[in-house]
């Protein structure tokens, strides 16, 4: 499961370039750090030790300790609220707020980026730090200033421009613009490349470990080992709030495999549970799919797209972030987006007019979002609310709710997922991401579906709760149900799929089967923009 | 004592809102030398607010579905004066004035409704642009003139429940009323009982249960048999209130369409992933309000035995606050009819107390706003705390305060710690 850096060739190829830099110098050491809130212990005794000019990053997983352990350290919570010494620069530091840390030349990125999207690239990466002369801003110095920045990170933008008129990936590099602005000697990244497709992430990547070489130190919080292991120079592995140990990348040989038994403490044998497909009939077939952009008039999202799932099969979906997945698996589900234009739905050789949700719903699709909490829960419900919601007709009685069903069937998926939550009565925004997921996912199963639909079901979870959902998306299909899985994880897709269809710019660009499929070839088809007619047909249908 | 903290036990916070409503009675029940709670004077206070509390329930449900409806007093106030022309000058009955009345309210609610659901016009402009329009309506129909209403429609607003039977020196209506209602009480506690056992859920043992039924069924039964001491019996529009808060609890609660209006403005675009069609969703609590700000409006004009040009002006305020003080969310997706209902009475209980004791209509709106402002700084307060809000703590069901006490187990460390990063890291 190694990554192969040489697919991104338009990017200059990052990794450790030891020798660059005056290495082995203690830019930071965090001693003994505990942090307790009301009951619980979130850390005990953490000790880390970061090198000048290094890739430093942090594992573990969901709920480890690793926020809390960077809120430590960048003042989010102030000294005085925690036990044990922060020395920086070689002197005991104690920041009482975020201006102190970053004062002292500590910049957190934080996941969800903090970005104005109304202001422009140049306004962002001052704000709170103006460039004024006598209290008025001086704008000329702001873009001059801005542009200098935006080169040194490799942006090539206009600073005028909105925030919201760019990219994520863009965004996180203004994001890098801004810590770079203040003067930056230890820069912290809280899952950089969670929201950024392969290219974007490479090139944040490279960006890193240019700034490496020029002695700017990194932290980096990722839940994506295939980029730690890439990148890092260390790592330093955090379970339940205990430091476990600090690991050297190239000294130790470290690998995904090592990465994870630190995190889990055991082994896990395979990263995908063992999985005999049982394929059967065509399920779900869909010919000539054409959607249209739902405001620019003449964009197609989808060209003509036509793909079938069989039951009991997994189908895969890959493509660059902005290729299409999304619009075209939420076209199929009762259209909720973009505009149809033509094409058929075809289940068990019947065809279906889905012109709303609820219409595909009562077919038996189901549509998992990708972004869990914007698209897939509504985080002022709790569990058991949430797992009826998007079939209530299911547990109505004449015009009553029935609250016994509810709680019964809300119990039993808890149970049959393992969702950790003490009761059913548990709000959603309690539970951790991947205990969020799969009440997500017990909220679709619930509609019992014949179709299931994923879009990145894992983004931004732990490992363990991964492994479990992989296990309950192949119940799903071992219990003759079709599953379409789309990713930007293509070991992911590579673990789990049967066949994986390629997406490009709204094409489908190629289908391949599970043996003839490996990440170069998946590659090779997600960034081509082809024609129809070379699609290449390895699989057999 | 001990047995007295597990009556109330882990309720005493879930009815902090009752507590405060129960201490702010007896305070001025005392202030007041004993005025507050004479027969007339509740009388009083139930028909002097119901049309308010009417317009909370419904606004409470524009609330929750993430919208605000500005434009319900004047909506009141058109409604009024056109069913009040149409019975002094068309003949109408007055019963086909009210159900007149209705109909335009539905007619206006639709209106509305599809420029909030169909168009996509935030609620705020719709409505105030209703606000403006429906009152220049009531005073271009009315010629803002006043306009009399037959007695016979006066009884929605000022009637009472009469009096039938022997002589017992109560009004045996209201008596009844008062029975029946305890009936109910205990019926429901023993139903949703049993239910609890059946699904296996963990129950508080049976005295506490029955002690705080006794209690509920105390209060419930001495509010009514106060009333029926008076002169008069229980009023007809503190009927229709309970008849609405019941109907309209039920839909909150119970049903499919309540469960969406909740989950639109929860999150909308998990809500219409979900199959919710949030559009129509929209449109039936818009509609639904306007039709309740007609009810309202005739309430009203029933018990000021006239329409007039000034019907309704600041109601939509009244209604919003009470429905905050009950701890609905401005964010939407949280919130109670229930709770909207005990909002608008601590407003009234407040309002009444304070003209009681002379205060002016000056210092009454001072205290208002400031109570608004303290009501809903403790529940953020509450929640910034990580204990559940006055509002979340009325959605919850039976059956999580059955468990709430002890069976419930820590949350896990992780999920905990999340929470309170979120909230801290935010504030600072």
């Amino acid at each position: 499961m190694s990554t192969d850096s040489s697919l991104q060739d338009n990017v200059s190829s990052p990794g450790p370039e030891e020798g660059d830099i005056p290495a082995g110098q203690v830019i930071l050491e965090m001693r003994d750090i505990s942090k307790e809130f009301p009951g619980v212990k979130a850390l005990s005794n953490v000790t880390m030790t970061v090198q000048r000019g290094e890739i430093h990053a942090i594992c573990g997983e969901n709920g480890a300790g690793k926020s809390t352990l960077m809120k430590v350290l960048s003042g989010v919570w102030p000294a005085g609220t925690y036990d044990g010494e922060i020395h920086f620069n070689g002197r005991l530091v104690e920041f009482n707020n975020i201006r102190d840390s970053e004062h002292a030349g500590i910049v957190i990125i934080h996941q969800e980026l903090a970005l104005i999207p109304e202001l422009s690239i140049g306004e962002n990466i001052f704000l709170g730090n103006e460039v004024t002369h006598g209290g008025v801003i001086n704008w000329m110095t702001t873009r001059k200033r801005a542009s200098e920045l935006l080169a040194r990170v490799g942006l090539n933008e206009n600073p005028d421009t909105k925030i919201k008129d760019i990219g994520v990936g863009k965004q996180q590099l203004v994001e890098i613009a801004k810590a770079l602005s203040k003067d930056v000697k230890l820069l912290i990244l809280d899952e950089p490349t969670s929201a950024l497709n392969e290219g974007d992430s490479q090139h944040l990547l490279g960006l890193m470990a240019g700034l490496r070489s020029r002695g700017v130190t990194c932290i980096m919080i990722s839940h994506k080992l295939n980029e730690i292991e890439q990148i890092s120079d260390s790592i330093t592995i955090i379970r339940d709030g205990k430091s476990i140990e600090t690991l050297r990348v190239k000294e130790d040989g470290v690998d995904e495999n090592r990465i994870i038994r630190g995190m889990v403490g055991r082994d896990i044998e395979s990263r995908f549970p063992d999985h005999v497909p049982e394929i059967g009939e065509k399920l779900f077939e869909v010919k000539d799919w054409t959607v249209r952009h739902p405001n620019v008039a003449d964009r197609l999202v989808c060209k003509s797209e036509s793909f079938f799932v069989r039951r009991g099969e997994i189908v895969g979906f890959a493509g660059l972030m902005g290729a299409g997945r999304t619009e075209l698996m939420r076209s199929i589900f009762g259209q909720s987006y973009g505009i149809f234009v033509s094409g058929t739905l075809l289940k068990d050789g019947q065809e279906l007019h889905l012109k709303s949700v609820p219409a595909a719903i009562d077919a038996g699709l189901a549509y998992v979002t990708e972004d869990r909490k914007t698209l897939g829960l509504n985080l002022l419900d709790d569990i058991k609310r949430t797992t009826v919601s998007a079939k209530l007709k299911r547990i109505t009685h004449g015009l009553v709710v029935d609250e016994r069903e509810e709680y019964k069937y809300a119990e039993e998926y808890r149970k049959s997922m393992r969702t950790k939550a003490p009761t059913v009565d548990e709000g959603v925004s309690k539970l951790s991401g991947g205990n969020q997921q799969k009440v997500v996912l017990a909220k679709w199963l619930f509609t019992e579906p014949d179709l299931l639909i994923l879009d990145e079901p894992t983004r931004g979870i732990d490992v363990g709760a991964k492994f479990e959902i992989y296990g309950i998306v192949q119940r799903m299909a071992a219990e003759g149900k079709g599953v379409i899985l789309v990713s930007s994880e293509l070991p992911e897709l590579l673990g789990l799929s049967d066949r994986i269809y390629t997406i490009c710019e709204g094409a489908i660009t190629g289908v391949l089967d599970k043996g003839h499929a490996d990440q170069e070839s998946l590659m090779r088809l997600m960034t081509k923009t082809s024609s129809r007619s070379d699609v290449p047909t390895q699989a057999s249908a | 004592m001990n047995k007295i903290k597990q009556i109330f036990g882990g309720d005493a916070r879930q009815l902090g809102m009752i507590f405060a409503l129960a201490a702010l009675i007896i305070l001025f029940q005392i202030l007041t030398g004993g005025l507050t709670l004479q027969p007339d004077n509740v009388n009083n206070i139930i028909q002097g607010n119901a049309y308010i509390l009417v317009l909370a329930i419904g606004m409470v449900l524009v609330i929750i579905a993430g919208h605000i409806d500005l434009s319900v007093g004047s909506v009141a106030a058109f409604v009024g004066i056109v069913v009040a022309i149409s019975m002094r000058d068309w003949g109408v009955p007055w019963w086909g004035g009210i159900l007149l009345g209705l109909a335009l309210g539905a007619l206006v609610g639709v209106w509305q409704g599809f420029w909030v659901a169909y168009v996509g016009i935030p609620a705020f402009i719709v409505t105030l642009s209703g606000f403006l329009f429906f009152r220049g309506a009531n005073q271009f129909v009315g010629k803002s003139n006043t306009v009399p209403v037959p007695p016979e429609f006066q009884v929605i607003g000022a009637g009472t429940l009469p009096e039938v039977g022997p002589s017992t020196g109560y009004n045996n209506l209201t008596v009844l009323l008062g029975l029946l209602a305890c009936a109910g009480i205990i019926w429901g506690t023993l139903r949703g009982r049993r239910q609890l056992i059946n699904i296996g859920a963990t129950v508080e043992e049976a005295w506490i249960t029955y002690t705080r039924m006794a209690l509920i069924c105390i209060v419930v039964f001495g509010a009514m048999l106060l009333i029926a001491s008076g002169r008069k019996g229980f009023p007809v529009p503190g009927l229709i209130l309970i008849a609405l808060v019941l109907l309209y609890g039920f839909i909150a609660s119970k049903t499919i369409i309540g469960r969406h209006i909740y989950a639109v403005g929860g999150n909308r675009h998990a809500a219409e992933l979900s199959g919710v069609r949030s559009k129509r969703v929209n449109f039936l609590v818009m509609a639904n309000m306007s039709l309740l700000a007609a009810l309202a409006g005739m309430m009203f004009v029933a018990r000021s035995n006239a329409s007039g040009p000034f019907d309704g002006v600041g109601w939509e305020l009244d209604a919003i606050a009470a429905v905050f003080i009950g701890g609905a969310a401005v964010s939407g997706g949280v919130g109670t009819v229930i709770g909207s209902i005990i909002g608008g009475l601590v407003m009234a209980v407040l309002n009444n107390g304070l003209q009681l004791m002379g205060a002016g209509a000056d210092m009454t709106q001072m205290i208002k706003g400031l109570v608004l402002l303290v009501a809903v700084a403790f529940d953020i307060y509450n929640k910034s705390q990580g204990r559940p809000s006055i509002s979340g703590l009325f959605m919850r069901n039976r059956r999580s305060k059955g468990s709430d006490g002890d069976a419930v187990e820590a949350p896990t460390a992780a999920s905990e710690i999340e929470k309170l990063d979120e909230t801290l890291g935010q504030r600072s």
